[in-house]
């Protein structure tokens, strides 16, 4: 069945290899070839890449950075294929988290094809549940769950959204007013206090020995953690 | 107003997707009678969704001083940010808990719910900018689980454990603030009262309508922790004779956006003239929301000289004697400044006395009440013509005599709203009738063979 509005890939290396563009082209796949994660950056579309097609051959090193540039991004996750030969079989291994699929290499044409579909279906479904990590603390956006250390954190709407904020902006400062009005948005009983007490409600779960995470800049505000540039 | 809404949606999927996570069997929608006793009723999670956005009809008529027989129907609400997991529950049978707000079946808040009375306290304060802050420092007593006609047995003395009682309770009250600090109720302190088998627990201040649900929660949880180890936890105010009573603190502070009102640097007292005419209001409304503050007739058995607990009607920055003391907070910290109300004892509802002693204060406030002299002597040593020279009055003596102020009072009236008015002053006729009648041992000691 074709689809009314092809996915967009992209490639890795630039050029691809002539029987990788045929069978893209034929399966009709939009697609751009790349040569660096910046270049994947500057040419993604609006709706982000629907995933990409990175090609394990003569420089391995080359395509597992370009993968890994890929996880590391704060935008869109992208589900990434791997081509790889027989020999080269054994560079997967504790690699699991740098790749989605793999296809062997030289590829069957109707197999890479069948692997694309199954990538790419209905986007996010097939993808990693969107997660905010900090230390021990894990944020599903999907799900809305926290876990700290692999521990449920029951969380009221209100503070899960307040951690949310926090852990999205580790390192920053933000002022009481600020985080009222981009967490709250609307006037609550507290007024701008409830800040102060939503935060001591996230220490108290968090436990006393993680309390810390969340530091009270003196009159200024709150912050979360450490930057994650210069901490 | 979109974006409220737009927040409430989402406030119900986050609900709605943790009961399924979490695989919550149970969902307990919790609400308070006039009395201040706690209400469930549970749903599955089934029929949350339901409930999130249309609420759940029952038949008001079922809970004392709901509703009367024809209008019986009422509609319960979940507030979903109240939504929390319950930590004592089985834990192969996860329940989680939400407040609601009750509400007439034309969807108007509705008259009897004690929630909505202090929600529509609060909403008159936010009108005037002030947001009100409570910190309670509740007392209670750990006793062995009560046998009908005998007096309440304190775990310190013995023979109701073999090992060494006062671990035990320690250990209780530390349980018990692990279980609160999980379901977001920070703790400030907690100790061992001076009273046998007591112990104190101050929680963290917060807005007035969170600290009301976290006061419904704490007594459950203190309960809940106890009875787990087989032990009785009583909020009766005065459960032993010639010992303290149990109190229930109220620290209170009005803020205006992130600055608290109460504050005045150039002030001696560093009190501003808000703080003072807010504190005013309380004194000269005092006698007439005591009712409401200390409801049961146990409650003026903790109300007499000589155990800290307060009797006449004055203020103090340092003196335990009076009814308002005034904390010096920590240095540097205006944000403390706060005015502790000292009568209140933990068997009130705390959603009704939440909002007589904000009424009283804004009271004092919009009509510019004078704050009366400092009263720093210890009030306790000093006679009735002393203390009237100084302006000094008393609180009520009995249930009676509070019960008898509050009718009079207007502003308890427009506070509580006329269904819980009237529905109060008759419940609490009865029960001091109900006492009245009694004939005591006092009585029998006394009178038998002298007379």
């Amino acid at each position: 069945m074709a689809s009314v509005s092809p996915d967009f890939l992209v490639v890795w290396p630039d050029p691809p290899a002539a029987d990788l563009a045929r069978t893209l082209d034929l399966a009709g796949y939009r697609w751009k070839a790349v040569t660096s994660p910046e270049e994947a950056l500057e040419h993604e579309p609006a709706g982000g890449w629907a995933g990409a097609v990175v090609s394990c051959g003569e420089n391995p090193e080359s395509a597992w950075a370009f993968c890994r540039a890929l996880r590391r991004r704060d935008a869109m996750p992208v589900p990434i294929l791997l081509l790889i030969s027989g020999a080269e079989l054994g560079q997967l291994e504790m690699r699991d988290d740098s790749f989605d699929d793999f296809c062997l290499a030289p590829f069957h044409p109707r197999e890479l094809e069948a692997r694309l579909r199954h990538l790419t279906y209905s986007d996010g479904a097939a993808t990693r549940a969107e997660l905010v990590e900090y230390g021990g603390l894990v944020l599903n956006l999907e799900t809305y769950q926290a876990t700290f250390e692999g521990n449920p954190l029951d969380l009221t709407f209100m503070e899960y959204e307040l951690l949310k904020f926090l852990a999205q902006n580790p390192g920053k400062v933000f002022t009481r007013e600020i985080l009222l009005s981009r967490v709250w948005g609307y006037e609550y009983y507290g007024g701008a206090r409830t800040v102060d007490v939503h935060i001591r409600r996230l220490r108290a779960k968090l436990g006393e020995e993680h309390a810390n995470l969340i530091q009270t800049v003196r009159s200024v505000g709150y912050r979360f953690g450490q930057s994650r540039w210069n901490g | 107003m979109s974006e409220m809404l737009e927040q409430q949606e989402q406030q119900r999927n986050y609900v709605l997707r943790t009961v399924e996570e979490r695989g919550v069997r149970l969902v307990r929608l919790w609400f308070t009678d006039i009395l201040g006793n706690l209400k469930s009723f549970a749903i599955s999670p089934a029929e949350l969704e339901n409930a999130l956005i249309d609420g759940m009809t029952f038949d008001g008529s079922s809970i004392e001083g709901f509703s009367r027989v024809q209008e019986a129907d009422v509609l319960a609400i979940p507030d979903p940010n109240t939504f929390e997991v319950l930590p004592w529950a089985d834990p192969k049978g996860t329940e989680a808990r939400v407040f609601c707000n009750i509400h007439n079946l034309d969807a108007t808040p509705f008259s009897g719910d004690p929630r909505q009375v202090l929600r529509r306290n609060l909403d008159a304060a936010v009108a005037k900018g002030f947001s009100f802050y409570v910190a309670p420092d509740i007392e209670y007593f750990y006793f062995a689980p009560p046998q009908p006609g005998e007096l309440p047995r304190p775990l310190d003395e013995g023979g109701f454990f073999d090992l060494t009682t006062s671990d035990m309770a320690t250990s209780l009250r530390k349980e018990t603030i692990r279980t609160l600090e999980t379901m977001g109720i920070p703790v400030e302190y907690s100790f061992h009262e001076d009273a046998p088998s007591q112990h104190e627990i101050d929680l963290r201040h917060t807005d007035a309508l969170s600290m009301a649900d976290s006061v419904m929660t704490f007594r459950l949880a203190v309960k809940e922790v106890a009875a787990a180890h087989g032990i009785h936890a009583t909020f009766m105010p005065k459960p032993l004779e010639g010992v303290q009573g149990s109190g229930m603190h109220l620290h209170l502070s009005l803020f205006r956006g992130s600055d608290n009102a109460f504050y005045d640097e150039a002030d001696p007292y560093n009190l501003s003239a808000t703080a003072k005419s807010f504190m005013a209001g309380l004194l000269r409304h005092a006698a007439e929301i005591t009712a409401v503050t200390n409801q049961t007739v146990n409650s003026y058995k903790r109300l007499v000289p000589g155990f800290e607990a307060p009797v006449h009607i004055s203020w103090a920055r340092n003196n335990r004697s009076g009814l308002i003391r005034v904390p010096v907070p920590k240095k540097g910290n205006p944000l403390a400044t706060r005015i502790e109300y000292r009568s209140p004892d933990p068997a009130a509802n705390p959603y009704l006395a939440f909002s007589v002693l904000l009424a009283a204060g804004m009271k004092g406030i919009t009509e510019g009440y004078e704050l009366p002299v400092e009263a720093d002597a210890n009030l306790f040593e000093m006679d009735d013509a002393a203390l009237t020279k100084l302006g000094i009055g008393q609180l009520p003596q009995s249930l009676s005599d509070a019960v008898n102020l509050m009718e009079r009072s207007e502003l308890v009236h427009d506070a509580l709203g006329e269904h819980i008015f009237e529905w109060f002053l008759r419940n609490k006729r009865s029960e001091w009738r109900g006492y009245k009648t009694q004939v005591t041992p006092f009585e029998i000691n006394r009178y038998l063979r002298s007379l």
